[in-house]
């Protein structure tokens, strides 16, 4: 079992797939009269937030408290922090408060390795710089899982700022572990370097396993309306206004226009595709509102699938002496 | 003042002889030298090199004593072979004008532990926008000659085209660190597949490479010396080549990072670009400071390419860019963590792995070309008959582990620890007096 | 707990297998404890068997389908997970949460029977009635099991017990059942007899 989840490299297909089922059992917790297991009893979650993220914060507290762990939320913003306390000192201020798990939400890429380095008890990734978000890749493959009954196989385009984007990179070796193929679609400016080489070339398709570091399944295209036709998943990825000022893209027009999910672009896709978006959605640029309101749209259930994946993360993490 | 007289040494790689040393210069050299009043040192196995020099040592003082001090780093110096270091201007004031350049030179003095020459800024704070004052630096008693910007680009090409000029009249020389300051903003390591992997902002080649092909062609254009510092990638390397088939008067360093070590450890993996040394090294974690340098460690290709630079000449010199950093400065966030690593005391391990017993081109690129840019008279000089005796003895045979508490630097960030690394400083002798003797430092 | 299969006792120093019930017996024992929930349920009316993972989920499935035989009444069967439940659960590696499924009319006003295969310390079935409490509230709650081996550790008894085998605590009970290990057989194993 593994110690940590830090990155989407940590998970093989079993110990993946093991969060997925084990999710599945989670989620029918949400539809009891008692939404609570007494699992993690007497265990110590703490949420270490160094960036606002309302969203994701409360999904591990809800995930914590359903498991009947105690929580500490340590908001770091607005704390010692601020007055210069190192990551490594409130690393071991944690420990010595007995945390045995801290969920970890940081500006600077890397921040989960590190603290994973001072402290004794388990690390999770909400989040790191521009780094991963494992996680958010768990509950976006439960949510294709469950829309769509497999996940080997299927086409997933991601769209957007794929550069700067935490969600995109745990989303290619998470679904690249599990057998999707998967298309990194966006302008060239907002496609890493060694990804972009790929762009043009043949979609790559092999029986080979992925290996660390390398993902065979997946291939960039510039163009939205050559992928759409052919993808089973269309994963929009939010697209930070203040790039417009940093010259990846012209404009925001421009953007929406060449990028974005509208409503004729939607109606190109296959009639099972469905529409995935990490949220929150900058409604009208990469994504219009007819889109993200309509049937195929997921957002809603993946906020309710990220409770049951972070449960069975935490349970998976914590459930067990796994030392 | 005692005489030493060393016995049975190669001296630079030849037939075993022995030294002299009295009164602070080389006095006879042969074979079956007597003197009744020297201390024998037994030079068998050991090879006698002149005194290193490295171009580009960051000593911290004044400003952050508390990462390393004029003192502790000119140990550090001496325990590497060294006798004469040039100290990088950006301390606290910055070096930018006579009254801390002499400073740090009159500081370097008292410790006596090697030759401390100061490196003056470039322009005012390390601002990049105004020059500071060159001339007052260069008749201080300090007598600069090198003036450096290191850890900024002088990036203003008008700027950096009048600097170039105007250290002519007193055969001054602007050492450049090479880094387009808009294609490296938030830049935290080399840009390739593993800044993609890890989520860090990449540091591109081009960024350097720019400005290389750019200095080099302002310097062809003034007539003016030019050196480049910390050469990092293969790039690199082919516009200094080209520039210096055209007879371009530029030089360039290699820091002994860039020659041994990856991107890939960065990320947690990797091995060292010399396989043979220290096989079973690997990173013990990922995103560890440690590795954090600017320029970034680029990839395995460009290591190749630095490797075979040096050895052929188109890169002149090793200079170590030793950058003490306080505990605090590296235990913490990677992107958080200032750059740099700590070089002096094993630049030449990393020099004798990459040139082998060379002893002829080690000299070249690590005492007498530096000292030449630098214009120490008295340095660079094989031990000869009359020469100072700035000098040191490397025992070639031995191996030796890395820990980073048994280094002389008040810092910890050597990025070799528990590596296995060839060679070891026997003595090491400042105008005749030692600062190393049995391997350890005599003050 | 391995045991090894009693047709091969190692040659020297033999650990002791003994074979409690074999296979024919294993179904006259489930078709008696069929029979007394029919007597003791009058006739299983609103009554719903829960089966314990891993063995009691067959072994609740089998108790149905032999209510079903004798009397002709379709008694909903269940499967109830107590995994994330049990009071051991950090004296080992993570365990795998395995599948709750309650039958369709659910729990509520019921009768619950769990079903399990062997009643030892009483954790298990301590832990099942937690659980239970935590998916709805059942009328009352029955226990049946294949084998009580004694040892309790906590106030509970079965309704239904299968056969009783007196125990020491160093040997074990392995039950096996065709539909999880391929044959239906109850083995006395380890101790010194």
């Amino acid at each position: 079992m593994i110690r940590h989840l830090l990155s989407g490299a940590d998970l093989d297909a079993d110990t993946a797939t093991q969060i997925l089922d084990t999710a599945a059992e989670m989620a029918t917790v949400a539809g009891r009269e008692v939404k609570k297991l007494p699992a993690l009893r007497g265990r110590t979650v703490v949420n270490l937030f160094y960036e606002d993220s309302t969203r994701t914060r409360i999904s591990f507290e809800a995930a914590a408290k359903r498991l009947s762990a105690d929580v500490i939320n340590f908001s770091a913003k607005g704390s010692s922090v601020t007055k210069g306390e190192s990551l490594k000192d409130t690393a071991l201020t944690l420990q010595a408060m007995g945390a045995d798990a801290v969920v970890v939400r940081h500006p600077a890429s890397g921040a989960p390795h590190r603290l994973a380095n001072w402290v004794d008890g388990s690390v999770v990734n909400a989040g790191d710089g521009t780094h991963e978000h494992p996680t958010q890749a768990l509950l976006d493959a439960y949510t294709m899982r469950a829309r769509l009954g497999r996940l080997a196989g299927l086409h997933v385009a991601i769209v957007g700022d794929v550069l700067h984007s935490r969600v995109a990179r745990s989303n290619v070796l998470l679904l690249s572990t599990l057998g999707a193929k998967v298309t990194l679609v966006g302008p060239p400016t907002l496609i890493p370097v060694d990804w972009a080489a790929r762009a043009g070339a043949a979609p790559a398709v092999t029986d080979a396993g992925p290996a660390a570091g390398s993902h065979p399944g997946t291939d960039v295209c510039y163009d939205l309306d050559a992928v759409l036709p052919g993808v089973d998943v269309v994963m929009m990825l939010r697209v930070q206004r203040e790039r417009m000022n940093d010259s990846y893209f012209p404009s925001a027009r421009e953007y929406a226009r060449r990028y974005g999910l509208d409503g004729p672009r939607m109606r190109r896709l296959p009639e099972h595709a469905i529409v995935m978006h990490p949220g929150p959605m900058n409604r009208g640029m990469e994504i219009t509102p007819e889109v993200a309101d309509s049937p195929r749209s997921t957002i809603v259930e993946q906020v309710a699938n990220g409770v049951s994946v972070r449960m069975a993360v935490l349970y998976l993490l914590l459930g067990g002496n796994n030392r | 003042m005692t005489a030493y007289l060393i016995k049975n040494v190669s001296v630079v790689g030849g037939a075993p002889t022995d030294l002299l040393i009295r009164d602070g210069v080389v006095a006879a050299t042969g074979s079956g030298l007597t003197a009744p009043d020297a201390a024998v040192i037994d030079g068998t196995g050991l090879v006698a090199l002149p005194g290193l020099v490295d171009l580009h040592t960051h000593l911290r003082e004044p400003g952050r004593e508390d990462a390393e001090t004029v003192e502790s780093g000119s140990r550090a110096a001496a325990l590497g072979g060294y006798t004469a270091v040039c100290a990088m201007a950006n301390t606290s004031p910055v070096a930018d004008t006579a009254g801390v350049v002499e400073q740090v030179w009159r500081l370097g003095r008292q410790a006596g532990l090697v030759d401390v020459q100061p490196i003056g800024a470039v322009t005012v704070g390390l601002a990049g926008e105004r020059l500071a004052e060159l001339g007052a630096m260069a008749d201080s008693a300090a007598r600069v000659r090198i003036f450096s910007d290191d850890g900024h680009c002088v990036a203003d090409p008008k700027l950096m085209r009048r600097a170039l000029e105007y250290v002519k009249a007193f055969d001054g020389i602007i050492a450049q660190h090479a880094e387009e300051p808009r294609l490296t903003e938030g830049a935290q390591m080399h840009e390739g597949e593993v800044s993609t992997r890890l989520g860090l902002t990449g540091w591109p080649a081009v960024a350097e490479e720019a400005i290389i092909a750019r200095d080099v062609l302002l310097a062809e254009h003034v007539g003016s010396r030019l050196h480049v510092c910390h050469v990092s990638t293969a790039g690199s390397v082919e516009v200094l080549r080209q520039a210096k088939a055209r007879g371009v008067r530029v030089t360039a360093e290699v820091t002994p990072h860039h020659l041994l070590l990856t991107d890939e450890v960065v990320g947690g993996r990797g091995e060292l670009a010399s396989p043979a040394l220290s096989p079973d090294w690997s990173p013990t974690a990922s995103y560890d400071p440690v590795f954090k340098v600017n320029p970034p460690l680029r990839t395995g290709t460009d290591v190749a390419a630095l490797r075979a630079a040096l050895a052929e000449g188109v890169i002149d010199i090793v200079a170590t860019d030793h950058a003490p950093h306080a505990v605090e400065d590296k235990e913490c966030e990677w992107a958080y963590a200032r750059p740099g690593m700590l070089g002096l005391e094993t630049a030449l391990s990393i020099a004798l792995d990459v040139l082998g017993p060379q002893w002829d081109l080690i000299a070249d690129r690590m005492s007498r070309t530096p000292a030449r840019i630098a214009g120490l008279d008295g340095h660079g000089l094989d031990p000869a008959p009359g020469a100072p005796a700035n000098l040191t003895l490397v025992d070639p045979a031995a191996r030796r582990v890395i820990e980073p508490t048994e280094l002389a630097s008040r810092s910890r960030n050597t990025p070799y620890a528990r590596m296995t690394l060839p060679g070891r400083i026997v003595a090491t002798f400042l105008r005749g007096e030692p600062t190393v003797l049995d391997g350890k430092a005599v003050k | 707990m391995a045991c090894p299969p009693a047709a091969h006792p190692s040659p020297e120093r033999q650990p002791s297998v003994k074979v409690i019930l074999a296979s024919a017996d294993v179904q006259r024992v489930v078709d008696r404890i069929a029979h007394q929930i029919l007597e003791k349920t009058q006739g299983a009316a609103d009554t719903v068997l829960l089966g314990i993972p891993t063995r009691g989920a067959p072994l609740a499935r089998r108790l149905a389908a032999r209510i079903s035989t004798f009397e002709d009444v379709d008694v909903p069967v269940g499967v109830l997970d107590i995994t994330l439940y049990r009071d051991d659960l950090r004296r080992h590696a993570t365990r795998a949460v395995g599948p709750t499924q309650l039958p369709p009319g659910g729990i509520d006003g019921k009768r619950v029977v769990l079903v399990d295969d062997v009643l030892f310390s009483g954790r298990t079935v301590r832990a099942a009635l937690d659980a239970l409490n935590d998916v709805g509230r059942p009328a009352s709650v029955q226990l049946a099991v294949l084998v009580d081996r004694g040892h309790r550790e906590l106030p509970i008894r079965a309704d239904y017990v299968g056969k009783n085998i007196p125990t020491a605590l160093a040997e074990s009970v392995k039950v096996t059942l065709v539909e999880t290990d391929g044959a239906d057989e109850v083995r006395l194993c380890g101790g010194t007899r």
